[in-house]
């Protein structure tokens, strides 16, 4: 019981912080904040490989662990890279490419 | 409590902090970059703390090693592999698949928590079996309907003309009533294993009724939607595995998700529930009104079209979606330069749903180099207009449509829109007279000052480009 009044609060003040997190963003960072917010979401790895852990070497077990972490890392490298290179975009201060044609 | 809990916990709490500086930092065009590495090492970091946690506990077994580097390895190199090679163009759809695997892996665990009751954390047996259920129906919508949206947007798959009946909302009750018997069943019979099966097949069923009805142009809402959901499964999935940092960073992703998909409304004139129930614009406009014939429309070639540029001394070009698809706004770029280069004035008018996605365009832009301080933002350009001579619009439609202001009955009335109309000259570049994203006819086409130029928005511009060149446009001096 203890750990789901604990948990709950977490659940509470989680849900707050994020509201509170993104009041004002501009629409150029839409795409990015999205794609940046789901690879967050892949968090989800670490009940993956918590799964792995427990599973004392069950072979299902080990196996759908290790599915869902695959899934997961999937979701969380790719969405970090695929930020990275959209934000790369916009630091780049314009590079004069020339061209010649 | 022993030594590797306790650095467990630190991990988790500095973990939590860069996480939520990481979401703050990336809504700031300055720190958006780092806030996204910051993000990254925090997940880093927490995923150490898990390994530390358990080492100090019982250890890790060789097998699971093997099984956690198999799984890792092999996701995290096809996840680098899919970021770096996609194209621009596909963002929308690429956020679409890594989301439903997000949700596929919360529901990948809650599953075999739910078959292997021995996994299952400390806490009560019901708060876990409504967890399981959570995040498993949750888990299962995010998967289909991510996977729906992913295939619409890559045009694998269209909208059925019966998805827009209005029998379409009978079928998805019964499908959510379904899931909730099941999850009910799944944890007051405890290990019911055809419960589960039943609840999984329903949410995923669920998923894929409510999203396939949606258009294209809502798809992006939708998305960030499920990328919404996707955290709620792992906050639900944290319950059913006792780990608090997955709680929290799934309930501030869900909530956080939550907004921007509230905000992306608002730029769409669009409201949550007219985009989830509301069906396709489209079929809803064509039966209410048939008006779209068009008359009195000017089209014009090509050479004139650069003639009018040449003489124009401030430009505004209005990409759209048209430009994406064509994969034309490297073609784009010369053209501007071109014009810059003899002096003219070019900045381009960025709607805020242009593209395919709120800030899309933004980034298809940057790609090609269009130096950030030429983008302007709506309302920044709309009092610029009338001192414009010519504004370019490239393969946008109804972010350009003057019903919006005008004609209370459009369905599109009330969307904030682009003044173009105010220039004194339009060209819109279109591949012919089709409607929009909504299907709605577009008054502008009609207007004195606006000229259709037919073409491919890439073979217009390269034609364009040739043609301005003969006039001695882009060259010094």
């Amino acid at each position: 019981m203890e750990f789901l009044s604990e948990a709950l609060w977490v659940l509470l003040l989680g849900s707050l912080l994020g509201l509170e997190l993104i009041g004002k963003v501009p629409p150029t960072l839409h795409t990015p904040l999205m794609s940046g917010a789901n690879a967050i979401s892949g968090i989800t790895m670490l009940a993956a490989l918590t799964l792995i852990i427990k599973s004392n070497d069950k072979l299902p077990l080990l196996l759908m662990g290790s599915i869902a972490l695959g899934f997961a890392l999937f979701n969380v490298i790719g969405g970090f890279f695929v930020t990275d290179r959209m934000l790369s975009m916009f630091s780049r201060k314009s590079v004069q490419r020339k061209v010649n044609r | 409590m022993n030594n590797a809990q306790i650095l467990k916990y630190a991990i988790d709490l500095i973990a939590v902090f860069l996480l939520a500086l990481g979401i703050k930092g990336l809504s700031k065009v300055r720190s958006a970059r780092e806030a996204n590495r910051l993000a990254a090492l925090a997940m880093g970091l927490a995923v150490i703390g898990v390994l530390i946690n358990a080492l100090g506990k019982d250890g890790i077994s060789i097998s699971a090693w093997i099984w956690i580097i198999t799984g890792s390895t092999l996701g995290g190199l096809i996840g680098m592999a899919t970021a770096k090679k996609v194209p621009m163009t596909a963002m929308p759809e690429t956020v679409a698949l890594f989301n439903g695997c997000g949700g596929m892996s919360s529901l990948l665990v809650a599953t075999a928590v739910a078959l292997f009751p021995e996994t299952q954390s400390q806490s009560s047996p019901i708060v876990v079996g409504i967890s399981i259920a959570i995040s498993v129906f949750v888990g299962a919508i995010t998967f289909s309907g991510s996977m729906v949206a992913m295939a619409k947007l890559q045009g694998w798959l269209s909208t059925p003309n019966w998805t827009q009946n209005k029998l379409r909302h009978a079928l998805n009750i019964a499908f959510a009533v379904v899931c909730i018997v099941a999850a009910i069943k799944q944890f007051t019979e405890g290990k019911g294993n055809e419960s589960l099966w039943l609840l999984i097949i329903g949410s995923s069923l669920l998923g894929i009724g409510v999203t396939l009805p949606i258009g294209g142009a809502d798809m992006p809402v939708v998305i960030s939607l499920l990328n919404s959901y996707s955290g709620v499964a792992a906050a639900a999935a944290g319950f059913v595995v006792g780990s608090q940092l997955l709680i929290v960073a799934g309930a501030m992703v869900g909530a956080a998700g939550l907004i921007l998909t509230q905000v992306m409304c608002n730029g769409m004139n669009r409201s949550l529930i007219s985009v989830l129930f509301g069906g396709s614009l489209a079929t809803k406009s064509s039966t209410s009104a048939n008006k779209s014939e068009y008359n009195n429309i000017t089209s014009c070639s090509i050479e004139e079209c650069a003639l009018t540029l040449e003489a124009a001394e401030r430009v505004v070009v209005v990409p759209g979606y048209g430009l994406a698809v064509a994969q034309a706004q490297h073609t784009l770029r010369e053209v501007t330069r071109a014009l810059e280069i003899t002096g003219i004035d070019v900045t381009y008018a960025i709607h805020p749903v242009a593209g395919r996605m709120p800030g899309h365009m933004n980034v298809l832009l940057a790609e090609a180099d269009v130096p950030y301080e030429q983008l302007k933002e709506m309302d920044v350009i709309n009092p610029e207009f009338p001192a414009t001579d010519v504004v370019l619009v490239l393969g946008a439609n109804d972010v350009v449509n003057p019903q919006a202001k005008n004609d209370p009955s459009s369905p599109l009335y009330g969307m904030p829109v682009l003044d173009v109309q105010e220039a004194r000259t339009v060209f819109v570049i279109k591949r012919g007279m089709s409607a929009g994203y909504s299907g709605i006819k577009n008054d502008l086409f009609e207007l004195a000052n606006t000229s259709m130029v037919f073409g491919d928005a890439k073979k217009v511009l390269g034609d364009l480009l040739v043609e301005l060149k003969e006039l001695g446009v882009g060259k010094k001096g």
